[in-house]
């Protein structure tokens, strides 16, 4: 028995480790070009974490829950990067004013241009298959 | 008290009780953000109030669930703990600690969702989590025959170091710039490091149970074992559910439900079989460590199939996003994990010197107190998300913030909630910490007392 649990443990995490490289390795295995203006969004990536706008807002439905979903606030209608950049100054009812620099402002929009150009977080944008998995209509 | 006289598991244990305190204050700080306007924004603000209130819960299950084993090693293992590793441990977390709530405070974030204080921190945290690893290795490889919460206690400690490192990724450039890769990493190590505890927290749980019922022979049944393959394997490749609308690889949302739905025979079996043999004599020496189990076992029941019905992708689309999701992590982290780790708590820190019986009525009010207002907790937050979700679904929308006013009543109902779960825990945080000062810090005599009707290590066979 001991052998067996000792076995199956070993199994289990091999297969774990190919899961993992499999995800890490998506970008190569795809050849994902990197979205244009990639450095400055990942810097922008950045400035997102280190105002803590998660704690408010999500990405793809994921993060806090205070404030609305900003994945595709770049492209919404009436919206975009001029408003983007005047809310953040301003701040809301619930949301501080925040002070960012000139680069920290231009790599926070360079990435909210990417989480936009990556897709759609609106969940109408979906239809349900047969075995209940979500689509993307 | 000296050195030699310190115990590791209650040192871990009470320090986690602490954390809890804490946890519990700034999380009701936090909420009051939900229902008045323009409160503390200009200064500590939601902002802070949030990681610091994620941070403290989660070191309260992080540390509660390293003194569960500590305290366990105490019974199983002939080799005990090194205590000299066990305090270079704790005192990594303490720098660890210091250094994330002042990051906190002078608002330096840096890191991810749930790890939001400047990634420096996370590098004590990974040397107390090495040293952990090695205490444990060094005091239970002279044991032959594991039962399964040992296994179970090996497998979160190994999880939690390597998914915690994983969640450090994005420190490189190339996960930052491919944004859904690294949405999906971060996802998949948030699922990991959920089921890492689990195992411990389980682990515990299964163990508590044993000590309750004096049966040995269920910690190395078949069925124990293959409960314990299935949450590993979930814990491996069931994350995929958090992710249903992002637009990675099909086949990490297929892996995601398929494997979820495999959860659907977890937990139930276990706790079943383990009930029926509890005699009430045994009930009445451990009546709150029993009492916690029991309601973590009555939370499983309405969380676990919460989770199985989220994990649907048809459904996940109404409830992502939403407060539902707030209600289950609520509900799993409250509800379960620190249920089940209250009960250690009682269990471990019970002895000649205090004793907590049904006769404490104090203890029984509070002990109904957290569970009457976790479940309205859970209500109100439950039906916050319905009606976000209803809204994120409608093909003509109304504006977000008049949606938000929409469901102020919830957030109101929410908030008292959590206040009287503050008083309820406080209390219970409280009996238990006088404890730990009076019987460990104080008295000398009593370190090591035997429990009432304990299982020492001398009657353990393993
Ligand atoms: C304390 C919570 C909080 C934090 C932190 C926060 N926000 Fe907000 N934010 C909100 C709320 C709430 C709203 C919605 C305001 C309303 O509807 O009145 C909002 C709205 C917005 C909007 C407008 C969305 C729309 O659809 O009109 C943008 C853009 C935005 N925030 C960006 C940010 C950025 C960038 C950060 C980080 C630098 C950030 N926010 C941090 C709470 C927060």
């Amino acid at each position: 028995m001991k052998i067996k649990v000792k076995l199956i443990f070993a199994l289990l995490c091999v297969a774990f480790v190919i899961y993992s490289l499999s995800i890490y390795l998506v970008p190569i295995r795809k050849h994902l070009n990197s979205a244009p203006n990639a450095t400055l969004a990942s810097k922008g990536r950045l400035v997102w974490q280190d105002y803590n706008c998660e704690s408010c807002h999500q990405l793809y439905g994921l993060g806090g829950y205070m404030g609305p979903d900003l994945t595709n606030i770049y492209s919404c209608k009436g919206k975009g990067p001029i408003y983007i950049k005047a809310l953040v100054k301003s701040g809301t009812g619930l949301m501080p004013p925040f002070h960012l620099t000139e680069e920290e402002e231009t790599n926070l929009l360079h990435f909210l241009r990417s989480t936009d150009e990556s897709g759609s977080a609106d969940p109408r944008n979906f239809t349900i298959n047969a075995l209940g998995m979500i689509e993307k209509k | 008290m000296s050195f030699k006289q310190l115990n590791s598991g209650k040192l871990f244990l009470a320090s986690s009780l602490v954390m809890l305190f804490f946890g519990l204050i700034m999380g009701s700080l936090a909420s009051l953000s939900y229902v008045l306007p323009n409160y503390l924004k200009d200064t500590i603000g939601f902002v802070s109030l949030r990681p610091m209130h994620v941070s403290s819960v989660l070191f309260w299950i992080i540390l509660g669930a390293s003194g569960c084993i500590y305290s366990g090693l105490e019974y199983v293992s002939e080799q005990k703990p090194s205590k000299t590793l066990a305090t270079i441990q704790w005192a990594l977390w303490l720098v660890a600690i210091v250094g994330i709530f002042y990051s906190y405070f002078t608002k330096q974030f840096g890191g991810r969702e749930y790890w939001e204080f400047n990634p420096i921190w996370a590098l004590p945290i990974i040397g107390a989590w090495v040293v952990f690893l090695f205490n444990f290795f060094r005091c239970t490889r002279v044991l032959k025959k594991w039962p399964v919460y040992m296994w179970m206690w090996m497998t979160g400690m190994i999880f939690f170091l390597f998914t915690f490192i994983e969640n450090y990724l994005w420190v490189f450039p190339y996960f930052r710039t491919h944004f859904i890769t690294d949405m999906t990493i971060q996802w998949k190590v948030n699922g990991s490091l959920v089921g890492s505890w689990n195992q411990i927290i389980y682990g515990t749980a299964f163990f508590l149970m044993d000590r309750i019922s004096g049966n040995k022979k269920a910690g190395f049944s078949k069925l124990a074992f293959g409960m314990y393959f299935l949450g590993l394997f979930n814990l491996m490749f069931n994350w995929g559910h958090h992710i249903y609308t992002l637009p990675t690889l099909p086949y990490v949302r297929y892996m995601g439900y398929g494997v979820s739905m495999t959860e659907w025979i977890i937990f139930a079996r276990i706790f079943y079989t383990w009930r029926v043999s509890v005699s009430d004599v045994q009930k009445h020496y451990h009546y709150f460590p029993f009492r916690f189990l029991f309601a973590a076992d009555a939370w499983v029941f309405f969380n676990l199939g919460q989770a199985l019905l989220m994990s649907i992708p048809a459904i996940n689309i109404y409830t992502h996003g939403t407060h539902v999701t707030v209600a289950h992590a609520m509900g799993t982290t409250i509800g379960i994990n620190s249920m089940i780790l209250l009960a250690a708590c009682f269990e471990f820190f019970s002895g000649k010197c205090s004793s907590f019986n049904k006769a404490n009525v104090g203890l029984s009010i509070a002990f109904w107190g957290a569970q009457v207002s976790l479940f309205a907790f859970w209500i109100a937050l439950n039906a916050a998300g319905i009606k976000k979700g209803i809204w994120q679904m409608a093909s003509v929308q109304i504006p977000y913030g008049k949606m938000m006013q929409s469901l102020h009543p919830y957030f109101v109902v929410f908030a008292i909630a959590g206040f009287f779960l503050l008083i309820s825990i406080t209390i219970l945080v409280f009996v238990l910490l006088r404890s730990y000062v009076r019987c460990e810090l104080r008295s000398v005599n009593e370190i090591n007392a035997p429990l009432p009707n304990s299982i020492t290590s001398s009657t353990i066979k393993l």
